[in-house]
């Protein structure tokens, strides 16, 4: 069981800059975050476009900012929980949480700060009829064990870097790659693509474009998929043991719009006159998650969100103390690390 | 409902949402806004299942299919490889977040794609 002050579910900017807030009031964080690293939208969608509107910064890439918030937050020693998604929450009788993801780590925090943005990036699927039937029966959105696919037919369909890249890889695994995609071209890394054309040449990737997959055929197992050219409209059986399908991600409010939370417009309504906290008390949800009356979904805004939470999570956490904000160029920062961080001391000296 | 300020220079769009409804809007072309922006402002669809990427052509929840014969502008590379990866995808899709409201698009009519399951 991982123990923490705010349990933060969402480790994008406005999650990860709660972690600074946080720390500031001497209380720990740990963030759950489904996706691998953290960042959010910043880290999985745009890294390398500038943002504008960031206080302070005239120009600054999704991912560098996503860089600084972790250097900023270091100190207060944050722990994660990646690759998982939040799936369920309990009350417990004394007020606390307990919120257990899809692969069971439980996490305990008497405050759930939700900041999950638009909510957990889902593989998305083609819409191909008994899809669901071969759901680990063949299908797979994701490539976890590339050793399941040694010595056999694999068939993934895509156009980005995941398509080109486990393509590459997987040609020297399985038995057989067939990499699908509904273009000519490919919008991957250039030397993905260089080297797919290479493999290609070679004979050791068999490459179909532009064409698509329009069926499924198999008993129990997926046996064939039916492949249809684009440009002609000629469909082919191609046999297969394992179809994986790389379209990228797309975002679900998932398991979290049902934890009784109340929902307006595919967001968790919050008290934006006070704390930001949701109708459950004690759980909060801020940044692109929440709506109030005049809701910006900017990073700025989740910003402030995650300060005026802390505020009132200290308060949940410690109803008996009376909490002063002091500004960092007068109380630095004091990390758990043992770190302190503080502007340097003016030099008093008199002019003789 | 958001009321967009209207003034002279706006230009009238047909809509039809996902449920088949059509809907005429006012869309202004001095507001620096796209078609996705409009159909969010007088949200023809619900929030969170349009303009997910912030208008970035990094996700297809505002394709729509143009059915009427306006000059459009010419897809990016962007758009174009967006709407190759997308779903429901049809020879008259575009991304509405590129489609730039300009006097040219007086008249226009398009429908909203299906949302991706």
């Amino acid at each position: 069981m991982i123990k923490t002050d705010i349990l933060i579910i969402g480790a994008g900017p406005t999650g990860l800059f709660a972690v600074f807030e946080a720390g500031l009031l001497q209380l720990k964080c740990h963030l759950i975050d489904a996706l691998p690293q953290a960042g959010g939208q910043c880290s999985e969608i745009y890294p390398k476009k500038p943002i504008y509107d960031i206080p302070g910064y005239p120009e600054v890439l999704a991912g560098d900012l996503v860089d600084n918030l972790m250097e900023q937050i270091k100190p207060f020693q944050p722990g994660f929980t990646l690759g998982e998604r939040a799936d369920t929450i309990e009350k417990l009788d004394d007020g606390t949480f307990i919120v257990t993801t899809n692969k069971g780590t439980k996490h305990h925090a008497p405050v759930v700060a939700i900041a999950g943005g638009l909510g957990s990036f889902e593989p998305r699927k083609p819409l191909l009829e008994n899809l669901e039937k071969f759901e680990d029966n063949g299908v797979a959105y994701m490539i976890k064990e590339p050793e399941v696919y040694r010595d056999k037919k694999v068939l993934i369909a895509g156009g980005g870097d995941s398509a080109l890249d486990w393509s590459i890889f997987l040609a020297d695994v399985a038995k057989e790659v067939t990499l699908v995609h509904r273009r000519n071209e490919f919008r991957g890394a250039l030397d993905s693509v260089e080297k797919v054309q290479q493999l290609k040449n070679e004979d050791k990737i068999n490459l179909i474009t532009p064409a698509e997959v329009v069926a499924l055929k198999g008993e129990s197992h997926l046996e064939k998929v039916t492949v249809k050219d684009t440009s002609t409209s000629e469909e082919r059986n191609i046999d297969v043991d394992n179809f994986i399908p790389l379209f990228g991600l797309s975002p679900k409010l998932g398991p979290i719009g049902d934890w009784g939370l109340e929902i307006e417009k595919n967001a968790i309504k919050v008290d934006n006159t006070y704390d930001y906290q949701t109708n459950i008390p004690g759980i909060y949800a801020i940044g692109d998650v929440n709506t109030y009356p005049g809701k910006l979904k900017l990073i700025l805004c989740g910003f402030h969100e995650a300060t005026l939470m802390c505020q009132s999570a200290y308060q949940r956490i410690n109803p008996d103390k009376k909490y002063v904000m002091k500004y960092t160029t007068v109380g630095g920062v004091t990390g758990f690390d043992g770190s302190k961080k503080e502007a340097p001391k003016a030099v008093v000296k008199a002019i003789d | 409902m958001i009321k967009l300020q209207i003034g002279m220079s706006d230009i009238k769009i047909k809509i039809i949402d996902r449920e088949g409804v059509s809907h005429e809007v006012d869309a202004p072309t001095d507001m620096n806004m796209n078609l996705m922006e409009v159909v969010r402002s007088y949200e023809l669809a619900p929030e969170g299942t349009i303009g997910i990427c912030g208008g970035m052509a990094m996700c297809a929840s505002c394709q729509c299919y143009v059915q009427s014969d306006h000059k459009l502008p010419e897809m990016s590379d962007d758009e174009e490889a967006m709407l190759s990866e997308a779903f429901n995808v049809k020879d008259n899709s575009r991304l509405g977040c590129q489609l730039h409201i300009t006097e040219d698009l007086d008249g226009l009519e398009v429908e909203l794609a299906p949302e991706e399951a």
